[in-house]
C-alpha cells in the first residue's frame, strides 16, 4: 500500500482520486445503456403521447401522482394477475421523464388505461372515496375547474422533440386542434391517423371546454394500451 | 505511517476565523429541522386522515416535495454546511477563503435555493424525479451556489495550516464533489421556454430511471452518509475527549466506501425493465457496502474505548453514538434489502419508508443533534442553558423513532405479503383496497412518532433560543479574541 500521507498532504491529489473513484461506477452502469442495442428493444403498437395525453401527463406528474402510484409492472405472478403483463423497456421510450415511481400506496397505473370507464375516472377523481370507500387519495375536483393551457401545446412538443421524442413538423402545428379533437371526439380523423389508439371523448362532462381534467383522464386512459401483448412482435419499422 | 492531529488549539488563535458564518447556518438548521419535521408530520397526518386534505396546494402530492427537501437539503445540507464550516476552520488552523462577503453570499444564495424550490412545488413547479424535484432554473442557482462551497472550502484546506488534512475533511471534501456531478447529470433538461417554468428530461424510460436512482441512492450515500461520517469524525472524538479508534480503518473504509456506493443506485429497480446485468451489479455492489459502512461505524462506535461511561451521563455523546448505531443498523437493513428476493417483498411497500427513516431519523438528525448541542456553547460562548432538556429530547425523539419504524416494519411487510397472496382456488385473496384499509392504525402510530420527533425539535429550539438569549459569563468574554471579532 503506498503511503496515504502522500494523498492527505495533496488537495489536488486528494481530489482529483476522489472524483476518479466516484465515477467508475456511475461509467460503467450508466453509459452501456445508451450503446447496448438490446436495452430498449423497439415493440411494435408504440407511439409518442398525443398533444392532450402529454398535458395530461404533465399534471400527473405536477401534482405528484407518482409518489404514491408505480407504472412499472413487475414478472411476478400475482403482479401479472393483478395488473397485466409486466412492463417493458419501450413503453417508457417516450417518457420525459420516466414515472416508474418507487411506492405502491394506491395500485400501479402502468396498465390502468381502458380498464374503467372515463366516467368512473372522472367520479374517481373527484371524490375518490364516492367510488372506493376505503381509498385515502386526495380528490382532484378542482381539475375540472381549470381550463387546460392549450396555447403553449406546441411548444412542449418541440422541446420534446429536442430531446429525442419523433414529433413531426405536422404533429406540432396540428398539436392545438389534435388536443380539442381528442377531447371532443368532432373531427378526430386527423388525430387519429397520427395518434393511433388515442382515446376520444368528451372526458369530464363539460363538452364546451378542455380543462385539465379532460387531459388527465386521456393520458390514465392511454397508460398501457399501446402495445398488444396478445400478439407482440418486435417493431418491423425499427432498425 | 503518521497520524494526524485533531488540533486543540483555542478558537481565538485561529487568524481569520469566521463563526459568525458557521452561527448562521447553525441557526437555519434549526429552522430547516422544524420546517421540516412539521411538513413531514404533516404528510404524515394526511395519509392516516385523507378528509383533512385542502385543495390541489395542500395535497400529498405537493407537499411530500417539501417535506423532503425541506429536512434533506434544509436541515441536512444546512447541518452539513455548518458542520463542515466549524471543522474545516479548526482543523486547517486558518479561517475561511473568500472572506465574509463570499460567505454571506453562499448563506443567502443556498436559502434562496431552498424557498425558491420549496415554494415551487406548491404552485406544482417539480421535475418529478425523487429527491432532485426543483425546475431548471433552480438547478442552475443551487450549481452556482454549490461552486462556491467548494470554492471556500477547498480553498481553506489549500491554505491550512497543517501538513495533513483531517480525515473529516477527505469526507467532506468527497461529499461536494460527488454531489456536484450528481446534479448536474440528473438535472440535464430541456426548458419549454426560456420565460417558463417547466422543463423535459434529456433521458427517458430506462436510461432516466437508472440516471435517477445513480442520482438518488447517492444523494443517501453523499450528502446524508459521506458528508454525515464526517460529522462524525470530528465530533464523537471531540465529545468523547478520545482519539478516534484506527487510523488505517478510516481510510480503507473511506477509499472503499465513495467506491462501492456509487454502484448501488440500480437496487431501486429491480425488477423492473432496466437490464437484469445492471439490477445485479446494483445488487452486488450492495452486498459488498456492507462492510465499509460498517467499517465506518466500528470507527466511531470503538472511539468510545475507555470511555463508555460517559454514555451514562452525557446525553450530547448519546446522540452522537445512538446516531452512529443507527447507521449500523440502517447500512445492514440497506443490502438486505437490495438482495433480488427480499426486494421483490419490499420494495413499493412501506418498509422502505420505514428503512429511509431509520437512517434518516436515527442516524442522520441524531448525529446533526449532537453536532449543534456540542456547537452552539461554543459559537455563542454561552454554557448550555439545560442539559435535562437535550435528556428529554434524546428519549422523545427515540421513542418517536421506535413507533416510526416499528409501524413501518409491519404495514410493510403486511402490504407486500397482501398483494401476494393467492386463495386456495388460486385467485388474489386480497384487492388492493383490502391493502389500504389495513394501513390505517400503523399511519396513525406513524403520525405519532412525527409529532413527538416535532416536539424533540422543539425542545431543542427552546433550548437553544434561551442559551442565546442567557448574558454571555465573564470568562467567556475574556475567550472572545480580538481575532474572533476582527
Amino acid at each position: 500500500m503506498p503511503n496515504h500521507a502522500t494523498i492527505e498532504r495533496s488537495l489536488s491529489l486528494l481530489s482529483m482520486l476522489a472524483l476518479l473513484v466516484i465515477s467508475i461506477g456511475g461509467l460503467v452502469e450508466i453509459v452501456p445503456l445508451f450503446r447496448i442495442e438490446t436495452t430498449v428493444e423497439k415493440v411494435a403498437g408504440m407511439r409518442p403521447y398525443s398533444p392532450l395525453e402529454q398535458m395530461g401527463r404533465n399534471i400527473y406528474t405536477r401534482e405528484g401522482c407518482y409518489l404514491c402510484h408505480s407504472q412499472q409492472i413487475r414478472p411476478f405472478r400475482d403482479e401479472v394477475d393483478r395488473y397485466g403483463h409486466y412492463s417493458i423497456a419501450a413503453e417508457s421510450m417516450y417518457d420525459h421523464p420516466f414515472l416508474w415511481g418507487s411506492k405502491r400506496t394506491g395500485p400501479d397505473l402502468a396498465r390502468v388505461g381502458l380498464k374503467y370507464s372515463n366516467a368512473w375516472h372522472l367520479a374517481h377523481l373527484e371524490d375518490p372515496r364516492s367510488v372506493v370507500p376505503v381509498s385515502i387519495m386526495p380528490a382532484y375536483a378542482e381539475l375540472k375547474n381549470r381550463d387546460l393551457d392549450l396555447t403553449s401545446i406546441p411548444d412542449h412538443l418541440t422541446a420534446l422533440r429536442k430531446v429525442g421524442v419523433p414529433y413531426t413538423d405536422t404533429q406540432i402545428k396540428t398539436a392545438i386542434d389534435d388536443a380539442k379533437a381528442q377531447a371532443s371526439g368532432v373531427d378526430a380523423d386527423g388525430l387519429l391517423a397520427r395518434y393511433p389508439k388515442a382515446r376520444l371523448g368528451d372526458f369530464d362532462g363539460q363538452p364546451n371546454r378542455v380543462t385539465e381534467m379532460d387531459a388527465l383522464i386521456a393520458y390514465l386512459q392511454v397508460l398501457g394500451t399501446l402495445v398488444d401483448f396478445r400478439d407482440a412482435r418486435l417493431d418491423p419499422g425499427a432498425k | 505511517m503518521s497520524t494526524p492531529s485533531t488540533s486543540l488549539a483555542p478558537a481565538g488563535s485561529i487568524p481569520g476565523l469566521n463563526e459568525a458564518i458557521v452561527r448562521r447556518f447553525t441557526l437555519a438548521t434549526v429552522i430547516w429541522a422544524l420546517f421540516g419535521f412539521a411538513a413531514g408530520t404533516w404528510v404524515a397526518t394526511l395519509l392516516a386522515f385523507p378528509h383533512l386534505n385542502m385543495g390541489l396546494e395542500g395535497s400529498f402530492g405537493r407537499l411530500r416535495p417539501v417535506h423532503t427537501t425541506g429536512v434533506i437539503l434544509g436541515f441536512g445540507g444546512n447541518a452539513l454546511i455548518a458542520t463542515s464550516f466549524y471543522v474545516v476552520q479548526r482543523t486547517c488552523m486558518v479561517g475561511l477563503w473568500g472572506g465574509k462577503r463570499l460567505a454571506n453570499l453562499f448563506f443567502w444564495g443556498y436559502q434562496a435555493f431552498l424557498v425558491i424550490a420549496i415554494s415551487g412545488y406548491l404552485m406544482g413547479i417539480t421535475q418529478s424525479k425523487e429527491y432532485a424535484e426543483p425546475e431548471w432554473y433552480a438547478d442552475l442557482l443551487l450549481l452556482v451556489v454549490w461552486v462556491i462551497y467548494f470554492a471556500i472550502f477547498a480553498g481553506t484546506i489549500a491554505r491550512r495550516r497543517e501538513p495533513h488534512i483531517y480525515v473529516a475533511n477527505w469526507f467532506y471534501l468527497a461529499f461536494i464533489i460527488t454531489v456536484a456531478v450528481l446534479h448536474i447529470v440528473n438535472n440535464l433538461a430541456m426548458p419549454v421556454a426560456i420565460t417558463g417554468t417547466k422543463s423535459y428530461s434529456a433521458f427517458s424510460g430506462v436510461q432516466d430511471a437508472l440516471i435517477q436512482w445513480w442520482y438518488g441512492h447517492n444523494m443517501v450515500g453523499f450528502f446524508l452518509t459521506a458528508g454525515f461520517i464526517g460529522i462524525m469524525y470530528y465530533f464523537v472524538p471531540k465529545q468523547a475527549e478520545r482519539p478516534i479508534y484506527s487510523y488505517r480503518l478510516s481510510i480503507v473504509h473511506f477509499w472503499a466506501l465513495i467506491f462501492l456506493y456509487i454502484w448501488a443506485g440500480p437496487h431501486h429497480l429491480h425488477f423492473t425493465s432496466l437490464p437484469d446485468w445492471t439490477q445485479t451489479l446494483g445488487m452486488a455492489f450492495s452486498i459488498m457496502l456492507w462492510m465499509p459502512s460498517w467499517g465506518g461505524m466500528i470507527n466511531g462506535i470503538m472511539t468510545l474505548s475507555g470511555a463508555w461511561g460517559k454514555l451514562r451521563t452525557d446525553p450530547i455523546l448519546r446522540f452522537l453514538v445512538v446516531a452512529v448505531a443507527f447507521y449500523g443498523m440502517a447500512t445492514f437493513e440497506g443490502p438486505l434489502m437490495a438482495l433480488k428476493s427480499v426486494n421483490a417483498l419490499s420494495h413499493y411497500t412501506d418498509w422502505t419508508v420505514g428503512h429511509v427513516h431509520s437512517g434518516a431519523l436515527g442516524w442522520v438528525a441524531f448525529v446533526a443533534f449532537g453536532a449543534l448541542y456540542y456547537m452552539v456553547p461554543r459559537l455563542w460562548r454561552r454554557p448550555l442553558w439545560s442539559i435535562r432538556l437535550v435528556e428529554w429530547h434524546f428519549w422523545i425523539a427515540s421513542i418517536a423513532i421506535v413507533l416510526y419504524i416499528t409501524a413501518m416494519w409491519v404495514s410493510g411487510i403486511t402490504q407486500g405479503l397482501m398483494w401476494r397472496a393467492y386463495d386456495a382456488m388460486g385467485f388474489l385473496q386480497y384487492s388492493f383496497a383490502d391493502s389500504v384499509a389495513m394501513l390505517h392504525p400503523y399511519y396513525v402510530i406513524r403520525a405519532l412518532g412525527g409529532v413527538l420527533y416535532l416536539t424533540g425539535g422543539i425542545l431543542m429550539t427552546i433550548n437553544f433560543v434561551m442559551t442565546i438569549r442567557q448574558p454571555a459569563s465573564r470568562e467567556d468574554k475574556a475567550a472572545v479574541s480580538p481575532a474572533v471579532t476582527a
